[in-house]
């Protein structure tokens, strides 16, 4: 963490406060909640922002707010930017199908490179809670931290050109969940039925930064009805608040 | 219904408002004009709110077949506008019959043009904005590109089309798309992370405009620009008009449709009023950047603001 974050020009409309070049839990905390008091303090001049894992990305109109009263502003939030700042997280379940060849395709390969049997890989990664660091990239693609030690893995040596929407993958201590198929650098354990992005919905975003998210293993069947509820419109997600 | 028929969608048409402002934390980006001033003032030119959905139109435009009487104003690239094969004016209003054919044709200068009617394109709005993201599919008609046989709904006009074709674009107003531009930058977010060389080679410039670009990125050519230790970052959020130099030492400049985080370097950032004209340079054409500071960029932006309230008169 830098003593006294930095404000670096993103050009003529946002400015990019950065808590510290590092990735880590406290660090992001501070950034959503920088977040959390811009939008409750209502700034004038302040229009959108866009967590990453340890700067805010400000976007303001510099003709209601200039530059210097820009940072004054920011700076004296950031005191109050601390993790008590934030209101509760919502945990967000997300069934996940892991022990199918097709669905799960990379979960044996994962337990060979780790020496844990396939089942011991699903028991760990269900097991673990994750945080929303961000939502980015891509429409609704998590970034989430929280995997267990031992399921610390370097990314795929040669990136694959096409991840079905869904897939569940991992890579060094990160979990991600493709929304869309993508171009991918995780080890896919297994697929969600849910739709982390559906244009044609009211709300289109599944996620949204700070959640928490478990997984919880469903077989192929469960798979199979969860994905058709999914796409009629009729399956709720389970969200606590 | 008031509606435009297209007959033949043109290289790539989609349906634009001003954007999708606040949903770039969920991954979204903005979408919207890559040219806003031109598309701003074919709207004003027809009466619209700038707000109004009109059509983007990339390299050769498309034709259309007008179902009701309307007002229409093309701005933006030189693509040459018939009605019924007679040539008719850019910049400024046209007033169409039903049965009339329109059609924006190749522009040999700039990239992007823009359809305005009056009423606007009535499609239903995704996260608030009519904007067509392409990889998000959202947006526009079924958030892809215009297809043959597509219906445009139009909006009621808010008043009578009579003494509607009066307005023009004054002609100093009127944008040149041939040349070198100057696009005006402030360095940073990441300067730090390039050697003096590496800065002087991208302000010296030139860059060519490469054939890959699209409404995402601008992909450029020109001398290396040199890191100091790689080329990675913590991914960080990318503002419009980022610039990403990637491990090759050539900039990307990220537009409308861009990503909204990303880790790569970003050497400067394009200011607003002139990602326009990044948008309107063709595949080959040269550009160079010029470094400026924030305060010089505010001080620009209360200028061009100024000076698109008075371009239409």
């Amino acid at each position: 963490m830098y003593p006294e974050p930095k404000f670096l020009p993103a050009g003529d409309l946002a400015v990019s406060v950065e808590f510290a070049d590092a990735i880590s839990p406290e660090v992001n905390t501070r950034v959503r909640a920088l977040e959390y008091l811009i939008q409750q303090k209502a700034i004038p001049g302040v229009v959108e922002t866009v967590p990453t894992f340890r700067a805010l990305l400000v976007y303001y109109d510099p003709l209601l707010i200039g530059w210097d009263e820009l940072v004054a502003t920011l700076r004296s939030l950031i005191p109050q930017a601390q993790p008590e700042a934030l209101p509760p997280s919502r945990l967000v379940e997300v069934p996940c199908c892991y022990d199918d060849d097709e669905l799960g395709f990379e979960l044996r390969a994962v337990g060979e490179k780790l020496g844990l049997p396939p089942h011991e890989v699903v028991r760990l990664h269900s097991g673990a809670e994750f945080l929303v660091y961000f939502i980015g990239f891509t429409p609704g693609l998590p970034y989430m931290v929280g995997m267990p030690d031992r399921l610390t893995i370097p990314r795929l040596e040669k990136p694959r050109t096409k991840t079905p929407a869904g897939s569940v993958g991992i890579g060094g201590s990160q979990c991600c969940i493709y929304p869309v198929e993508s171009p991918g650098g995780f080890w896919v354990l297994g697929r969600t039925p849910l739709s982390l992005y559906d244009p044609k919905r009211p709300d289109p975003i599944l996620l949204r930064p700070g959640d928490r998210v478990r997984f919880r293993p469903i077989d192929r069947s469960e798979f199979e009805r969860i994905a058709g509820e999914v796409a009629g419109g009729r399956f709720l997600a389970r969200v606590e608040t | 219904m008031s509606a435009l028929a297209v007959l033949d969608p043109g290289l790539l048409t989609t349906i634009q408002d001003l954007g999708r402002p606040g949903y770039l934390r969920y991954g979204v980006p903005p979408s919207g004009p890559a040219d806003r001033e031109a598309f701003v003032l074919a709207n004003r030119l027809v009466g619209n709110p700038d707000t109004a959905a009109g059509l983007e139109c990339t390299l050769v435009g498309p034709t259309l077949e007008v179902r009701t009487a309307c007002l229409i104003a093309a701005t933006g690239a030189e693509m040459p506008v018939t009605v019924n094969g007679s040539e008719v004016p850019r910049w400024t209003p046209v007033r169409l019959k039903a049965g009339d054919t329109l059609r924006l044709g190749t522009a040999p200068r700039g990239v992007r043009a823009y359809l305005a009617v009056f009423g606007g394109i009535q499609v239903p709005p995704v996260l608030g904005s009519r904007a067509t993201y392409l990889r998000g599919q959202l947006g526009g008609l079924e958030g892809r590109q215009l297809r043959k046989g597509d219906l445009l709904p139009l909006g009621q006009p808010a008043r009578s089309l009579d003494g509607g074709e009066r307005h023009r674009v004054r002609a100093e107003c009127i944008p040149s798309y041939a040349g070198e531009p100057q696009v005006r930058v402030v360095l940073g977010p990441q300067a730090d992370r390039f050697t003096p060389e590496g800065v002087r080679a991208f302000l010296d410039g030139p860059y060519q405009m490469l054939p890959q670009s699209d409404r995402m990125g601008a992909r450029l050519m020109g001398p290396r620009i040199t890191h100091t230790r790689g080329h990675d970052i913590i991914s960080d959020g990318i503002p419009l008009g980022g610039i990403q130099v990637v491990g090759d030492g050539q900039p990307i400049v990220l537009l409308v449709d861009r990503q909204s985080t990303g880790g790569y370097t970003k050497i400067a950032t394009v200011c607003s009023f002139d990602i326009g004209r990044v948008g309107q340079v063709r595949p080959g054409q040269r550009l160079r950047f010029r470094r400026i500071s924030v305060n010089e960029a505010h001080a620009v932006l209360r200028i061009e603001r100024a000076r698109l309230e008075t371009a239409v008169v």
